[in-house]
């Protein structure tokens, strides 16, 4: 006798039978793949196996969380949000798809737009992501996101997303003035927590971005389906300011625009100390371009700006009073140096929740270790109060401890995520200066050993009729002399004068700072650090900023990123003033003398020399004329000493209107 | 003329066929459908209420198809994908299908002609495009998704799961495409034609899960041709004259007694109804929506009265209500 129930289930069993049998037959016939669809698939799989091994999977020292991150170069920079690297502080632990775990020290901040460089240690051969093109990039492109979602890469493989790109030049506004991001990505790839700071790739398996941002609202923190990627052109931007170690800041035009209703973006208020009211930018003028880029609403100045750094110099056309102005401008910082820092320390994630015990007295170590364990719970932190010491440490934590291969790699200092990475730069640009022309012609007559060496640089001017010029730099004394007449620097306060009135005895300072930092070398300058990359005249490729500050003035030196030849000085007098521009033109070598001085204040020229000869002498040597006027009074005196001079004057006047 | 046949003829657009190429990129499907897709700003902005949500052209002429909804409670501003800003009219609206068609004066607009027949099953691959969360602003294109129909199915296998008028068909989508604003986005198929509408949020009341859904396209195809060729405006016909007093209907003669009427535009829903009333006898309880009177939308309570007086007190009166989930038809004899 067959149960029913039997009966039912074994009519079942041959039904399944039947079906198997039906997929049997269909095995004999193989099903056709369109060979172009299996290459798709193929090159898929080819490019996630592209692009894993340069995910990095952060983890917090100490349990407190962690994130993502993307590694850019073999000697293990790294990419990751400012917002993952914040509760560690300085040091922290990257897994990768190679199984290994190493440890990483931070190298540099930026807390506008949720960026941080890391540095993984150990190695010089790291698999590094190939970084894309995001302004290539279109909504309906396909990407991937690999990350560390929900930290689930314990066994440090990273978990690959797919899917498109929603919208790209998305603008996710700030919280407060950090975490702003502007020109983003927008993708329905799965992007969970943990995934912050992660790549995403696009269908090759090139960087396009770093992840970090999702739309959640009502459905709790896990996907809906909307997640944002700074752009990695943000990112290249960045990347410079990142390496010297420092906190960062965005950049501003100091200037308010709004979107006219028949299109366009025009001032609706400006600031007078900016570069952009220097150069003219004025109420209602209506901004055409700005860093190589049109823009046509409010909006599209906002994400252009979001992705620029604090201080870079840019190209920007506007149109005033039906006049077309193509000019150059320099943006000012989001905040003040001090402002950031303080924002800084009040938005850095709290850290994890502790165990408030009523009794909470001296702590044993079982306390300690239920602490830590709390600890590794991410993304339960609500808003406990916050602590932090400078290297992200908090007090009362039982300290991380640091590995000495860390250590060596960190230094602290304010207003830096990592002095050690400055002072690196300061090296490589000392010693970039110090191999190329006039160091090179450093000893150029045998001379007593405590005799003082200057410079003697001869040549003509560029205009017709040409006349002769003399530069003479010592280290109390300079003077220019260009036909007849002759410029003298006395005295150091003289310096910041000639700046400030904009006259052609401005590339004194420029050359003095110059000798002296070939002299002195960046400790002993003044306060010197390395300040990042930038377009020199707003063209790329981005140059390396030196800065030093010595009494009033400060000065920069823009070096080509390959060569790290000088290709400009320029010295501060005042931040709401144009500063003298000092550019040197050579023919490629660093280490041939430059063969014109090009003295500029704003966008003008006012001075060029051809270098005839730029001769390293004994100070004794030099020849001060007896009858050299000193450099101001020549200026305060309104003489039409030379055409540069008067040139300057009417300069000013223009930009004082 | 008939407008719809005008639409139907009309070329839709070169979808350049595009076939889910699988790693192609979706350049042209996406860019084509997002030129379609339109921002629409409301009512709300309180308490989780966006104040915005998406909405799709089908006609040259600027008609809208959307999801019916608060933000429609005043006459909403569009966006359309080239950054136009346009102030719109709602021509019509269907509650059962939670469908409305607002009007814009442009013309020569970009639009999607809807099919008799469904368009896509399980399995097809589509994108989503809607203006979710409000990340597309100003003249950003919108929002695009992509994943598959997961199934083709009734919404109300069980009644009351989730709260909506909405019977018909739908289209569960893989994709996590119902969010906040996403409600009137277009779902394209692969050939670039409309699959459907976006509805608004559902989520399932017994288990929380929220679902992924959209009206199908040959579902609201019928309404929204009925509408724009004027068959089934929603318009208050201004040219009706009113009644006396007296020769015309009231809320108080046909048993409505509404809550009190203390905002400009107060919803018409019902507080009581009289007993031995033509309300009582039509079945009509406390809590009722009234949304249409005769087919006129009513927007307000004050709009309400003012319909009634424009209807000889001796013809009968059609509303439309919404009580609950459920949209009724309902005729109150005199």
């Amino acid at each position: 006798m067959i149960h029913p129930t039997k009966l039912a289930l074994s009519s079942l069993l041959s039904l399944g039978l039947a079906i198997l049998s039906g997929n049997l037959s269909l095995a004999a016939d193989p099903i056709k793949l369109d060979p172009s669809l299996e290459q798709v698939e193929k090159s898929r799989v080819e490019s996630v196996a592209r692009a894993v091994p340069s995910a990095v999977s952060v983890f917090v020292p100490g349990g407190g969380g962690g994130g993502s991150g993307v590694m850019i170069s073999p000697d293990g920079y790294a990419l990751t949000n400012f917002h993952v690297t914040s509760p560690a502080g300085s040091f922290m632990r990257c897994g990768m798809s190679d199984g290994n775990v190493y440890d990483a020290v931070i190298v540099g901040i930026d807390p506008v737009g949720d960026l941080a460089m890391i540095r993984l240690l150990g190695r010089s051969d790291f698999p590094a992501a190939e970084l894309g093109d995001s302004r290539a990039a279109e909504a309906g492109d396909w990407c991937m996101v690999i990350g560390n979602p929900f930290l689930l890469a314990t066994n440090l493989k990273p978990t690959v997303t797919y899917g498109i790109l929603s919208g790209v030049g998305r603008y996710q506004y700030p919280s407060g003035t950090l975490l702003e991001y502007g020109d983003c990505l927008q993708t329905d790839a799965s992007v969970n927590p943990g995934n912050s700071g992660g790549p995403i790739y696009d269908a090759e398996g090139k960087l396009l971005g770093i992840v970090g941002r999702c739309s959640f609202e009502k459905r709790g923190r896990v996907n809906v389906g909307v997640g944002y990627a700074i752009s990695i052109n943000q990112a290249k931007n960045f990347l410079g300011y990142l390496r010297s170690g420092r906190i960062v800041d965005h950049a501003t035009l100091g200037a308010t625009v709004s979107t006219e209703p028949e299109g366009g973006v025009v001032v609706s208020n400006i600031l007078e100390s900016s570069d952009a009211y220097r150069r003219g930018l004025r109420y209602g003028a209506e901004i055409l371009e700005i860093d190589g880029r049109v823009v046509q609403t409010a909006n599209d100045l906002q994400n252009v700006m979001a992705t620029l750094p604090n201080g870079w110099r840019v190209k920007m056309s506007y149109r005033s009073e039906g006049k077309t102005v193509e000019t150059l401008v320099r943006t000012m910082g989001v905040h003040l140096e001090d402002e950031l820092l303080k924002k800084m320390a009040g938005a850095l994630p709290p850290p994890p929740p502790r165990p408030q015990k009523p009794d909470e007295g001296d702590k044993d170590a079982d306390e300690k270790d239920k602490d830590l364990k709390q600890d590794s719970e991410p993304e339960k932190a609500e808003n406990p109060p916050r602590q932090r010491g400078p290297g992200g440490q908090r007090p009362g934590k039982p300290a991380v401890k640091i590995p000495q291969q860390v250590k060596d790699q960190l230094a602290e200092r304010k207003g830096f995520a990592n002095y050690h990475f400055n002072l690196a730069e300061q090296n490589d640009f000392i010693d970039a200066l110090r191999s190329q022309y006039p160091a090179g012609a450093q000893p150029a007559k045998t001379s007593a050993n405590d005799e003082k060496l200057a410079w003697l640089i001869t040549g003509e001017t560029d205009r017709t009729p040409a006349q002769p010029v003399r530069i003479q730099v010592a280290a109390d004394k300079m003077s220019l002399q260009i036909g007849q007449e002759t410029l003298e620097i006395g005295k150091r306060s003289e310096m910041y004068d000639v700046v400030t009135d904009g006259t052609v005895a401005g590339l004194l300072p420029a050359l003095d700072a110059w000798r002296r930092m070939l002299d002195a070398g960046p400790q002993k300058f003044g306060e010197s650090y390395y300040m990042g990359t930038m377009p020199l005249g707003g063209e790329r490729p981005l140059r390396d900023v030196m800065v030093g500050i010595a009494g009033e003035l400060e000065v920069r030196w823009l070096s080509h990123p390959k060569t790290g030849a000088v290709e400009a000085i320029e010295v501060f007098a005042d931040r709401d003033e144009d500063p003298a521009e000092l550019w040197l033109l050579r023919d490629g070598d660093p280490k041939v003398m430059p063969n014109t001085l090009d003295l500029r204040y704003g966008i003008d020229s006012i001075l060029k020399i051809k270098v005839k000869s730029w001769e390293v002498v004994p100070a004794s040597g030099l020849d001060w004329s007896p009858k050299s006027k000193n450099a101001n009074n020549a200026v305060d005196g309104n003489s039409t000493l030379i055409d540069g001079t008067s040139q300057t004057t009417s300069k000013r006047d223009e930009v004082k209107a | 003329m008939n407008r719809l046949a005008a639409i139907a003829l009309a070329v839709l657009f070169a979808a350049g066929g595009a076939g889910l190429r699988a790693e192609a990129p979706l350049g042209a499907w996406v860019r084509d459908a997002q030129k379609r897709v339109v921002k629409i700003y409301g009512a709300g902005g309180l308490k989780g209420l966006e104040a915005y949500q998406s909405g799709f052209l089908v006609s040259p002429e600027g008609h809208i198809a959307t999801a019916w909804s608060y933000v429609l409670d005043v006459e909403p501003v569009v966006l359309l994908d080239d950054g136009r800003r346009f102030e719109s009219k709602i021509v019509g609206f269907e509650p059962s299908l939670e469908l409305a068609v607002l009007k814009i004066e442009a013309t020569d607009t970009p639009f999607f002609a809807l099919k008799e027949e469904p368009t896509v099953d399980w399995g097809d691959p589509v994108i989503a495009v809607s203006n979710l969360f409000n990340i597309a602003t100003g003249n950003e294109p919108a929002s695009v998704m992509q994943g598959t129909v997961a199934s083709v199915t009734d919404l109300n296998a069980r009644r009351g799961t989730f709260k909506t008028p909405y019977r018909g068909k739908v289209l569960i989508l893989d994709l996590i495409a119902n969010n906040p604003g996403a409600a009137g986005g277009a779902v394209i198929d692969s050939d670039g034609q409309l699959a459907g509408m976006l509805g608004k949020e559902l989520r399932d009341s017994t288990t929380g899960v929220w679902l992924n859904y959209a009206v199908p396209a040959n579902a609201l195809r019928t309404t929204i041709g009925d509408i724009i060729a004027g068959r089934k405006t929603t318009v208050i016909d201004a040219a009706t004259a009113m009644l006396p007093r007296k020769d015309s209907h009231n809320p108080t003669a046909l048993g409505l007694v509404m809550v009190p009427d203390v905002l400009e535009t107060t919803p018409a829903y019902i507080d009581t109804v009289s007993t031995e009333s033509p309300a009582a006898r039509a079945s009509l309880r406390a809590d009722d929506l009234i949304l249409l009177v005769n087919g006129q939308r009513v927007d307000s309570q004050r709009t309400l009265r003012s319909l009634l007086r424009t209807i000889d007190r001796r013809d009968d009166v059609e509303l439309t209500v919404q009580r609950d989930t459920q949209i009724l038809p309902v005729t109150l004899q005199p």
